[in-house]
């Protein structure tokens, strides 16, 4: 349902992404990864609008996105959270979410019905939906949950999910894994899912796209990839054993 | 010895019906600030325009007095929005002085352009309300209807950015504007209409004005700068420092008139403002 193809982001002289080709296919998780500075927030800024491409196009159902509006781009369905939350802290939940809800669509619902899918998207993530609750006592989980609340409310066909930025255990981690996993068997929602820890992702994606200096060096199944050796030196390296394992751990 | 005077009492509470006042100059001032991070230097004299058009349709066209002032209060909410379509849209990226500068240009234009339109000669509404009589005390009618107004419109603002979604999308845009978009939230559409709301709130105080001044060009600089003193007291951008800020002055203005000498309310309240810098130069409610 996404075609990305020779997607280029040029900042002056350096080259955050070059030459990125994928497609995602309807329902599917897929898993973005690669080390800090390899060029996956900039290819989601790049598909969510925040950033003009420099070359290539990316197409949504057959119509072209690239270049257009953040807003436009959302109210075709396709919402973006950010690694480290970024709430309106001065709002309530109740008013982030619904705020959202109001908004994220072309035609608006009704004050009513935005409350309604407020609720309902605070609820799935497992966030309270007192109208009282403020920001400020959310915890690191919270504020994750709460950006991902905000991106469903938007009521969106495809998520950007930007998970990339540690600052969770690994308990935590197991969490947020099966979230995303509950929310596309909940809401029918195709998933992109940055990362830059590859072991809880494996368990869950159905795909893998590995980006290195804003370079596509692999891509294919969990299994493929966690083989390739191109991604074990610049990436897995000693790692590589671990992550194999979690990937056989899967498919026994 | 005397316990109690009657005519301190007078100056307390004309005070507080002078704060009313000032709390509405100031939310548009401070509101605009807060959303859209550029300071509408021009302020007091969108006021003054609003003051024109009161006068030339109720005075010139024979308009009833409250439709003129309807129709004042939507031209200046016209005029800010067509103050940050033009003026301000252009330069919302440039350096913070730029935008000062441009702001001050908007300034001297209005202020000629009402020069041409209706010459130096002070104006005014020619409305004579008698004053209200409490005990040996006496208020001003305008004064009592503009406390009343102003409350009035500072609370329906309040209800205005709590209750509705466009208002909640206002009070978001000021603490994150990236991520608005991603909401789908277009922020362009927000600033013009927080600028028009800014726009009515400077249209509203202008019909106030009118009951209680003359009109002439410079009138801006006799509330223009009292206005942003308040809002840099109450910390830039901060709404409910404002309106702390606006009774703090007037009762400076208002007390301090009455113990020393009228001028002396002015003096007093500057010195005031001036120690408040060097002890928080961030205004008191500001966190910047």
């Amino acid at each position: 349902m996404l075609e990305v193809q020779g997607l280029t982001k040029r900042f002056g002289g350096f080259t955050a992404v070059s030459e990125v080709s994928f497609s995602l296919t309807e329902g599917e998780i897929l898993g973005l990864i690669g080390p800090n500075g390899s060029g996956k927030s900039t290819t989601f800024n790049l598909i969510a609008g925040l950033h003009a491409p420099s070359a290539g196009s990316v197409r949504l159902k057959g119509e072209e996105i690239g270049g257009l509006l953040p807003a436009s781009i959302c109210h075709r369905g396709i919402a973006r959270t950010f690694q480290i939350p970024r709430p309106f802290r001065k709002l309530s939940l109740v008013e982030n979410v619904a705020l959202a809800a109001f908004y994220g669509q072309l035609e608006r619902p009704s004050r009513a019905k935005a409350h309604q899918i407020a609720g309902e998207s605070l609820n799935l993530v497992g966030l309270p939906i007192e109208e009282s609750v403020r920001v400020d006592g959310l915890g690191a989980a919270g504020l994750k949950k709460l950006e991902l609340a905000r991106a469903l409310a938007t009521q969106p066909k495809i998520l950007l999910a930007d998970e990339s930025l540690g600052g969770l255990d690994h308990a935590e981690m197991e969490q947020a894994a099966d979230m995303l996993a509950m929310i596309r068997r909940e809401r029918g929602i195709t998933i992109i899912w940055v990362e830059h820890i590859m072991g809880v992702l494996m368990r869950v994606v159905d795909r893998l796209i590995v980006l290195d200096h804003g370079e596509v060096i692999a891509q294919g199944k969990p299994a493929e990839v966690a083989h390739d050796p191109k991604v074990i030196e610049v990436y897995l390296g000693t790692d590589a054993a671990d992550v194999q394992k979690t990937v056989a751990d899967r498919t026994a | 010895m005397e316990v109690f005077d009657i005519f301190l009492l007078e100056a307390v509470l004309n005070g507080i019906l002078l704060g009313g006042l000032l709390a509405l100059l100031s939310l548009g001032l401070n509101l605009i600030f807060g959303v859209i991070d550029v300071v509408w230097i021009c302020y007091a004299e969108m006021i003054m325009i609003g003051m024109y058009a009161v006068y030339a349709l109720h005075v010139q066209q024979g308009w009833p007095l409250l439709a003129a002032m309807a129709a004042g209060i939507a031209i200046v909410a016209l005029l800010g929005a067509l103050m940050h379509q033009f003026i301000i849209r252009p330069v919302l990226s440039a350096e913070p002085i730029n935008q000062l500068l441009v702001t001050g240009g908007v300034l001297f234009f209005l202020q000629a352009a009402a020069t041409l339109a209706f010459g130096i000669e002070f104006k005014n509404l020619g409305v004579k309300l008698p004053p209200v009589a409490i005990g040996e005390m006496s208020f001003s009618m305008p004064r009592i209807i503009a406390f009343v107004v102003a409350v009035a419109g500072v609370a329906a603002t309040y209800l205005f950015l709590t209750r509705t979604y466009i208002g909640t999308a206002i009070r978001a845009i000021s603490q994150d504007r990236e991520i608005m978009p991603l909401v789908g939230v277009n922020p362009g559409r927000i600033f013009v209409v927080t600028s028009a709301l800014g726009g009515s709130l400077a249209g509203l105080s202008a019909c106030l004005l009118v009951l209680q001044y003359d009109i002439h060009p410079a009138i801006g600089l006799s509330f223009g700068p009292i206005t942003f003193l308040i809002c840099v007291l109450g910390g830039l951008g901060n709404m409910l420092g404002g309106l702390i800020a606006a009774f703090i002055f007037a009762q400076f203005i208002s007390v301090g008139g009455f113990v020393l000498a009228i001028e002396w309310g002015y003096v007093i309240a500057f010195v005031f403002f001036i120690a408040v810098m060097f002890w928080r130069p961030q205004g008191i409610l500001g966190g910047k």
